[in-house]
């Protein structure tokens, strides 16, 4: 039973990996782009919370509307006004670019927050549990995580799926340069990738300040998960991230389970048992470009 | 200023007609066909494709791009479709200086390009390939229904993935899609290359029905037996140069084939 509840937790996890991930997953599928920033940018999320619940003393649920779209808007700057400059057919730029990025974020929210630790309040909520069995109880808010998580996962399908821009995203992931001939903008769509990428982790961001506590350095770890989740559940696939980020919350909770230093070992183990066995992920798009 | 040798063939409108944008003769040096290509020179890095490129285009014309493999004909497509980029009024539309517009914006002017390689979207279906086509059309007669009509032979292909198209279907999947955009000047570039020659004809048959839906065509083929079959003119390129220009019974195989080898 204990091991049941294990992957309930995981799955629960899952859930707040994959929207970690949705945004990873989406850019590098749109434009090649490896952006080492995620994590760092999912962070700044959680800081933008931060300074906005205090003054408007607001529940941290409700400042989500505000930061997505404030981290969105910031997600098309930077993409229009500093990546798109460095995108070339050689991945190396835009790696170094977002390396480089993600040290000037993390040395900023030091600079301005202190490496101390922070948290969101998010009430009693965060606490509170629906009890299933004796051992077995799914907490409020992991649940609340995991659903926005597959709601926005859905979104993000239906968007790529049914909309013009979203037919462009995956006309331009299959061929820049095709795409260009269609008449579509690329330097607009990738802005607007980023924007929808940031806003995604930007909920991620702000989930993650209210089930633990945050300080400047904790991006480069979630930056790790998400694209461990991304390469398990296999990439161009929305709900592989899904799946992904579910198995990896799972190997973890598993592992924590055995032992609790090693949690984030076994996700760890997982992924390179899924990279040796089954190199291009679980789910990964059937067609390549 | 480069010289045309020949006229263009009268086109509907009469000898009277003035030479707007519908009008096809060209009434005197000045004016302006749909396309004009001045003294274009070009290439990638330090590489030099074209040097010193001149031609025009009138509306409703149908001018075939002739030449050995590497004489700038791609990169003559590229530089009208704006792939690449040349200075501002070495290319002009419909008498507007585009030579720096990218190309998304000159898909929106009315220049499509149905690019070698077919380069068709291989995870989208046939219809959502028609739909990107469109994404930032213009008015006019193209739609997808109309596309199904034009090459019957996608009609039952609508649902599938453009990835497990055949050579010749996914050649017709992209001149459907470039036609989507509603271009008033479309590019066809290497159309019968790798194809069976009896695909190639039944491809080529589309043209005519294309162009009498007012589209003027630029096609460019290292075959030139079908495009000289369907051109009002033609344009030899040599190593980056034009060496002949003319209509195709003005022009003798020798000549070309002359042009083309560059014997």
């Amino acid at each position: 039973m204990a091991w049941l509840n294990d992957v309930i937790q995981g799955i629960l996890l899952g859930g707040l990996y994959a929207l970690f991930a949705a945004g990873l997953s989406l850019i590098f599928g749109v434009m090649r782009l490896v952006n080492l920033a995620h994590g760092d940018l999912s962070l700044l999320a959680a800081y933008a919370a931060l300074l906005i619940v205090g003054p408007l003393d607001i529940n941290p649920f409700l400042s989500i509307f505000l930061v997505v779209l404030l981290v969105a808007v910031f997600g098309y700057i930077l993409q229009r006004g500093f990546l798109n400059f460095a995108l070339e057919d050689d991945p190396m730029p835009t790696i170094l670019a977002t390396f480089g990025l993600s040290i000037v974020i993390q040395n900023l929210l030091l600079e301005v927050f202190s490496a101390n630790s922070k948290g969101l309040d998010a009430g009693t909520i965060e606490t509170q549990a629906l009890k299933i069995t004796d051992q077995i109880s799914i907490g409020w808010f992991p649940l609340i995580t995991l659903v926005t998580s597959v709601v926005v996962l859905f979104a993000l399908q239906l968007y790529l799926n049914r909309t013009r821009m979203g037919r462009a995203f995956r006309a331009t992931s299959d061929n820049q340069e095709a795409a260009q001939l269609m008449g579509i903008d690329n330097r607009h769509l990738y802005g607007l990738a980023m924007a929808i990428a940031l806003g995604i982790v930007a909920i991620a961001g702000v989930f993650l300040g209210i089930r633990t506590t945050f300080n400047p350095s904790v991006g480069p770890a979630r930056l790790i998960f998400a694209y461990e989740a991304v390469i398990i559940g296999g990439l161009g696939s929305v709900w592989g991230t899904l799946v992904g980020g579910m198995l990896l919350g799972v190997a973890q909770t598993i592992g924590a389970h055995l032992d609790p230093g090693w949690g984030v070992l076994a996700g760890h183990l997982l992924f390179l048992a899924v990279l040796v066995l089954r190199p291009r992920g679980l789910f990964a798009k059937q067609v390549q470009a | 200023m480069h010289a045309h040798p020949v006229e263009a063939a009268p086109a509907a409108g009469g000898p009277n007609a003035s030479p707007g944008p519908r009008g096809g003769v060209r009434t005197s040096p000045l004016a302006e066909g749909l396309l004009e290509v001045e003294g274009v020179s070009t290439g990638y890095g330090s590489f030099r494709a074209l040097f010193d490129v001149s031609l025009h285009v009138d509306e409703g014309e149908i001018l075939a791009v002739i030449g050995a493999n590497g004489a700038g004909k791609s990169t003559l497509l590229k530089t009208i479709c704006g792939l690449l980029r040349t200075e501002d009024s070495t290319v002009r539309f419909d008498g507007r200086p585009i030579g720096t517009l990218p190309a998304h914006k000159r898909v929106g002017l009315g220049i499509s390009l149905v690019p070698e390689g077919r380069l068709v979207f291989p995870s989208l279906t046939v219809h959502e390939n028609l739909l990107v086509g469109g994404h930032s059309r213009r008015t006019g007669p193209w739609s997808v229904s109309k596309v199904r009509e034009l090459f019957p032979l996608l009609d039952r292909l609508m649902d599938k993935q453009a990835a497990h198209l055949s050579g010749g279907e996914q050649q017709a999947l992209a001149i459907g899609r470039g036609l989507m955009a509603n271009p008033r000047l479309l590019l066809l570039d290497e159309v019968s290359l790798g194809l069976a020659p009896i695909v190639v004809t039944e491809l080529y048959k589309a043209i005519p029905r294309i162009v009498a839906e007012g589209t003027t065509l630029i096609i460019v083929e290292q075959d030139i037996g079908q495009a000289v079959a369907v051109a009002d003119r033609i344009v030899c390129l040599l190593e980056g140069r034009v060496v002949l220009q003319g209509r195709p019974d003005e022009v003798t195989r020798e000549q070309i084939s002359a042009a083309y080898f560059g014997i």
